[in-house]
């Protein structure tokens, strides 16, 4: 017997291949889909013994959207593209010419920032039960787009900056200047069936 | 003769691999931590419509999932090629959405329960009729915070 015996090195060849192995098995078992989507609260389901009384909306406070089973758009009192909803939210929520068919507005005060004009306005969307989900969505998002660039200007005259950079405090005045009013109504049919 | 001849033939050097263990484990550590598990098999096809003001889910382990869309092709013998609601592993029905939030309620911790979010996730062919029902369903189980599944896109 000579010098202790070595131990023999592990050979690190087949390390690679392991390593290769694995990956191939996270590659099958994940999933690389992010989770995104458009955030919405659903109004709270009145009791069934209570009584279904019309909330005090002024007329002028509130426009209608419809989508009808044929995914038609229908916006304030006309048919329209849906290219053009942006721009027509936007024109009924800010009412730059304090028209008396456009939503009224409140001095409202807010912490931290002072008083300010508020619009009173109101978007109510409804659907047929035959409307395509991709159409409702698409509509969803141009109402949240509108109030988006809203918040954005509002933000942008004030603070000088855009809505996203501001800090938590004045996202959440800028919230409560430029509300996002939109109201998911009972559902009911939009258009009358016909077969 | 001088000191420094070269010995040997004169080929390329082979590259070590002794490092590509090292790469591919980087490789693999970034899956890991950049992915999540698929909990659920999906049964429906659903591919998300697009949308521009999307929002990212905060929390991902208080979501819940709902899946909407026409079977996949190996269930259409048994449930037709209608939009059918997937919940968890199964094809289920408007009714089982209240067992199905409770559970889910359940799994989540009493400080953390407000925060919970149904991730609605619906084919964009789908009808609202159906969508209508289960956000009805939802709101009669006060599971209000929602989120519609959307792929970003970008505005026009």
């Amino acid at each position: 017997m000579g010098a202790p015996k070595k131990t023999p090195e592990v050979s690190g060849g087949s390390m690679a291949d392991i390593s290769f192995l694995m990956l191939i098995f996270f590659l099958m078992v994940s999933t690389m889909d992010k989770e995104e989507g458009i955030s919405r609260r659903l109004p709270v389901m009145p009791p069934p013994d209570m009584k279904v009384e019309d909330q005090k909306v002024n007329r002028r406070n509130i426009i209608q959207v419809k989508v009808n089973a044929q995914d038609r758009l229908f916006a304030g009192n006309e048919i329209m593209d849906i290219t053009q909803l942006k721009n027509k939210i936007k024109e009924f929520m800010t009412n730059p010419q304090n028209d008396p068919n456009l939503p009224d507005k409140e001095m409202t005060f807010i912490e931290g920032y002072g008083d300010c004009l508020v619009s009173k306005g109101v978007i109510s969307l409804q659907n047929d039960r035959g409307t395509s989900y991709s159409k409702y969505i698409e509509v969803q998002n141009e109402l949240i787009r509108a109030i988006n660039e809203l918040r954005d200007e509002w933000s942008m005259a004030n603070y000088g900056r855009k809505y996203s950079r501001l800090n938590d405090e004045q996202q959440a005045i800028v919230r409560k200047a430029v509300p996002q009013s939109i109201s998911e109504a009972e559902p009911k049919d939009v258009t009358k069936r016909r077969r | 003769m001088s000191k420094f001849v070269k010995k040997g033939s004169g080929d390329t050097p082979s590259i070590s691999t002794a490092s590509l263990p090292d790469i591919i484990f980087m490789i693999l550590m970034f899956f890991m931590v950049s992915v999540s598990m698929r909990q659920t098999d999906r049964k429906v096809t659903v591919s998300l419509p697009g949308a521009s003001e999307i929002a990212k889910l905060e929390r991902k382990d208080l979501a819940s999932y709902i899946y909407i869309g026409t079977p996949t092709l190996q269930y259409q013998s048994l449930y037709g090629t209608e939009s059918q609601i997937q919940l968890n592993d199964t094809f289920r029905s408007i009714e089982d959405i209240r067992d199905f939030i409770a559970a889910e309620r359940e799994s989540i911790s009493e400080a953390d329960r407000q925060w919970m979010t149904v991730s609605i996730k619906a084919d964009e062919n789908t009808r609202m009729g159906i969508i209508t029902d289960v956000k009805q369903e939802l709101r009669r189980c006060s599971a209000l915070r929602i989120m519609y599944g959307a792929r970003k896109v970008s505005a026009y």
